[in-house]
């Protein structure tokens, strides 16, 4: 009897916790259709060989920076672990992260994060940080991250977070809820639609221009974690108009990288160089590039890295071949895919985009 | 440290592991480890305050008990006294006795009116001022309000009357009246427990006992239903209502009381419940506070049910004391000659109930708009005391006592009694209460109800739906109370029903609770960066 | 007796004192009667009931209270 009372119990308690699981997995947002950005982080577990070039960094890095032309080009293989206004903490711990899985020769950083010295937004924080799996870096990760306001627990069990979207669920969550459709192109995010710049505003003057102490202590800690595992760092800086890019910023760039002997390369000043022209390769009037923008700057960045640190052609080597043939074929049908809604509907209508407002 | 909050759940989880691994003679002393620790998070200068107060309280116990003793002590040895001086030295000692009470209650209910009610008193002083053309002003103090004052000050002055009284022996060991004057899960919200009540099971050594656990357990789950799912969640509304008085009038006012007596009812009743579970848990019991308050058919019978040991407090404390003081019976004599047999006799009842319901009021806040709360409250009951017997003729004369749709109508009645009162609990101030329960009359319209005003609130269909839910819930569980224990019955049912229940009950807490940052899809929405 | 059976029944004379034991427990007498009884209860038989003596022991039959009316005012 009191063995029956014990089993019954036990397997109460399973039942409860597998429940609890799959609820979780239910009320977490899929990202697949609205706001794939979400989605960018996780998608890196799926990958079965390793990279020769690791990015990381804010949009600037996955809206700039496409793996497939390297490859294509240069027969690179990369891999951008940039999320939305990623910063510069969650740089680091997810490139420590990434270390565990495999180890690069080069790491890209996009400097722009630099600009942030203190957490920022919950939600943000939520769109690069609820992708990581569970380990010691994604809980320090957090504690680097959180504002005020927010709980460790509420991460772990991100079922306390979004708890509340029970009555919004779509059939997407329960389509998605065990496996997602794959998004992006090694955490590039295509877009080919274009909105050329019609305004660049100015640079608001700033109070101060130093960048934080914090900041540093972990562009510091990058720095350290790359020489300790023999890898270079390369900093860039994406041609993006906007959010404004202060010459005080560049000079503290510039000393920084002179400093630690590491390589940076600032697309703003080779915009005439490349050929970027900002009536066709951006989608959002000059914020981000669109995939025209995109295959320039990565032709421009391959031959860098190919020149600079002996990075192998891996084209013909059939353990990569194979799975960059598949990553290949998915790039050129998704490419297709959005000229064909261009053409259809005037607009990009899925992958994330948005319709246009006016 | 919430009760709602992450760290003061794993607190609990920490207490209870600790408790049941302890040799049992120390469960006590974690006890009071904990509650002071938990004191101290909440503010660490309030445990300065309810040291004091358990300091003065422990010393005045021990000298009331000491007095005791050398009576008895002198008495036993000069038994050749004469009855009158016998009375004469006992007299004296009591005499002495009331000395020693009235400094400890005055010193102590001293402490929670300088730091509850002195800024009360300097508005009242600065409008009296101001009303007669003066200039000065008098600034406010800044004075930390100790977490659960007015509730440890209760309970302990409750401890030392009835020391005074010879109900019980003083507690000889300071650290064990500090326990009882801190015990933590009673201390933001009460109960107000009665010595000889809690003293039973508090310093008693408890084995783990798992049904005791599981029961607790379950107390607690129901609790925190009631607050997180459905107290947490209706006070959008609420505070919309309450906090717009120009945009919502006439049908919302009711609305709003509706609402405001459905959250009080379940954040109140929730927290004792999770406070009664702890206790549970912990193997210690604590007197219930409500008794199915919603079904009471009349308000003096609503208010033996609603915060129970509140009421039962100023009754023995304070209802009693007053009625049958010398003063007070004099006062009797003189109005029975003066006024004649039937009004005579009421004036002193009155004016004790009115005192009564005058310092309920001001208990619960220092504000005119409480005072007026528990004037009101007075007001109802002297009215339907005076009414007595127009209703017993009533009752006979319609033969409706007994019939279930009278009482659905007494029930129904008293709620909205009771919630119309309570509405000076809401709004800013008393003027505006009146102004805001006349536009019910005034301004009234079924629109709000249709016309989709209701889904403005802060509340979209889907709160509607857990709300009417859980008050169907709500409902359901307290018929079922009639008939004993929930959780008892509970136990009785087969294994699927009962873990069914538990589930439900859990899985709603997590996914319902209206906890959190809450899920806001637009704020996700990647703009800029 | 007979004197505090009267008030009794004054009160509520559709109870039968006589025999009720459970005048509290059944929330026969309220506070307002209790009260009520105890200033009666002064002015007839000059006892004063102090607070600590209202208890539900104390109330819940006539006999009781006659008990302790007789009680107190032997001790005085």
């Amino acid at each position: 009897m009191k063995k029956r009372k014990l089993i019954i119990n036990i397997t109460a308690v399973c039942l409860l916790i597998i429940s609890l699981l799959l609820l979780q997995r239910l009320l977490m947002p899929k990202y697949v259709s609205a706001i794939v950005e979400g989605s960018l982080i996780e998608e890196y577990y799926q990958e079965t060989t390793g990279h020769d070039v690791i990015f990381v960094g804010d949009c600037e890095v996955y809206e700039s920076f496409s793996p497939i032309t390297l490859w294509e080009n240069y027969g690179i293989t990369s891999y951008i672990r940039g999320s939305a206004q990623q910063l510069i903490w969650q740089s680091y711990y997810l490139l420590e992260e990434t270390l565990q899985y495999e180890k690069p020769e080069v790491v890209v950083f996009n400097v722009l994060a630099m600009k942030y010295d203190k957490p920022q937004k919950e939600e943000y924080n939520r769109l690069t940080l609820d992708g990581m799996r569970l380990s010691p870096i994604k809980i320090k990760a957090i504690q680097a991250s959180m504002t005020e306001k927010e709980n460790l627990i509420d991460y772990i069990f991100p079922i306390l977070r979004y708890h509340s979207r029970w009555d919004e669920l779509t059939a997407e969550d329960f389509q998605y809820m065990f496996k997602k459709k794959k998004l992006f192109h090694n955490g590039y995010y295509m877009r080919v639609d274009v909105r050329p710049v019609t305004t660049v505003p100015e640079g608001r003057k700033l109070a101060n221009y130093r960048f934080g102490d914090n900041a540093y202590y972990y562009l510091d800690k990058m720095v350290d974690l790359c020489r300790d595992n023999d890898i270079d760092l390369v900093l860039v800086k994406a041609p993006s108009l906007y959010p404004y890019w202060y010459d005080e910023w560049e000079a503290q760039i510039e000393e920084y990288a002179a400093k630690h002997d590491l390589l940076y390369i600032n697309f703003l000043e080779l915009i005439d160089e490349i050929g970027i022209d900002f009536n066709t390769d951006t989608y959002d009037g000059g914020l981000h590039m669109n995939l025209s923008g995109a295959e320039k700057l990565s032709v421009y960045l391959g031959k860098v890295l190919a020149e600079n640190y002996g990075l192998k052609d891996h084209r013909n080597d059939d353990v990569y071949k194979e799975v960059w043939e598949e990553k290949v074929d998915f790039y050129y049908d998704m490419k297709a895919q959005q000229y064909y809604e261009l053409e259809k509907y005037g607009y990009l209508k899925s992958f994330g985009a948005k319709p246009p407002t006016s | 440290m919430l009760f709602t909050s992450y760290s003061f759940i794993a607190f609990l989880a920490l207490l209870f592991t600790v408790y049941y691994l302890v040799p049992r003679r120390f469960q006590w002393m974690l006890l009071l480890f904990a509650s002071y620790l938990f004191y101290f998070i909440a503010g660490p200068t309030y445990v300065i305050y309810i040291f004091v107060t358990t300091l003065s309280t422990y010393l005045v116990s021990v000298k009331l008990e000491s007095l005791n003793k050398a009576q008895s002590a002198y008495l036993a040895e000069h038994k050749d006294m004469s009855r009158e001086e016998k009375k004469e030295y006992k007299a004296s000692v009591k005499s002495k006795q009331r000395k020693w009470l009235a400094a400890c209650l005055l010193f102590n209910f001293g402490i929670l009116a300088v730091v509850k009610y002195t800024n009360f008193a300097i508005a009242n002083i600065n409008a009296v001022i101001g009303a007669f053309g003066g200039g000065t002003q008098l600034s406010f103090l800044k004075l930390a309000l100790p977490l659960g004052i007015s509730f440890y000050t209760f309970q302990t002055m409750g401890y030392i009357i009835d020391v005074y009284r010879g109900k019980h022996p003083a507690e000889r060991n300071f650290f064990k009246l500090a326990l009882f004057v801190s015990f933590f899960p009673q201390l933001i919200q009460g109960p107000i427990s009665r010595f000889s009540d809690l003293a039973q099971t508090l310093y008693k050594e408890h084995s783990f006992d798992s049904r005791n656990i599981s029961f607790g357990i379950q107390r607690i789950l129901w609790g925190y239903f009631k607050k997180v799912v459905l107290a947490d969640r209706i006070l959008v509304a609420v505070n919309t209502l309450i906090k717009n008085p120009d945009t919502y009038q006439g049908a919302y006012v009711l609305i709003g009381m509706l609402f405001y007596a459905y959250q009080l009812y379940a954040d109140f009743t929730g927290g004792i419940d999770i406070t009664i579970g702890i206790a549970q848990v912990l193997g210690i019991e604590v007197k219930e506070n409500f008794h199915r308050p919603y079904f009471s058919k009349n308000i003096v019978e609503y208010w033996r049910r609603w915060h129970i040991t509140m009421g039962t407090w100023f009754r023995d404390y304070l209802f009693y004391p007053l009625s049958v003081s010398k003063p007070m019976l004099n006062i009797s004599k003189h109005s029975r000659r003066l006024f004649g047999e039937a009004l005579g006799k009421r004036i002193p009842v009155y004016l004790s109930t009115f005192i009564v319901w005058f310092a309920t009021g001001i208990w619960h806040g220092a504000s005119w708009n409480f005072i007026v709360w528990g004037l009101m409250n007075c007001v109802v009951i002297l009215i339907s005391q005076e009414l007595k017997p127009f209703y017993d003729w009533f009752h006979s004369r319609f033969n409706v006592a007994g019939k279930l749709y009278f009482k659905v109508f007494q029930i129904v009645r008293t709620v909205l009694l009771m919630s119309s009162i309570r509405m000076f609990d809401c709004y800013r101030d008393v003027p505006m209460t009146f102004r805001m329960f006349g536009t019910i009359f005034t301004r009234f319209s079924f629109k709000p109800f249709f016309d989709g005003s209701l889904l403005k609130l802060g509340l979209d269909l889907s709160d509607y739906i857990v709300l009417l839910a859980g008050l169907i819930v709500l409902t359901i569980v307290s018929v079922s109370q009639a008939r004993g224990s929930v959780r008892r019955q509970l136990e009785k049912k087969p294994v699927l029903v009962r873990y069914a229940a538990y589930y439900a009950l859990i899985l709603s807490i997590l996914v319902l609770g209206a906890y959190g940052v809450g899920y806001d899809s637009s704020q996700f929405i990647y703009n800029q960066f | 007796m007979n004197t505090l059976l009267r008030m009794l029944k004054g009160l509520h004379p559709d109870v039968d004192f006589e025999t009720c034991e459970t005048l509290i427990d059944d929330k026969i007498l309220d506070s307002f009667d209790i009260i009520t009884l105890v200033a009666d209860i002064n002015s007839e038989f000059d006892v004063t009931i102090p607070a600590e003596e209202i208890i539900p022991e104390n109330f819940n039959s006539a006999r009781a209270l006659y008990a302790l009316i007789e009680r107190l005012s032997n001790e005085d």
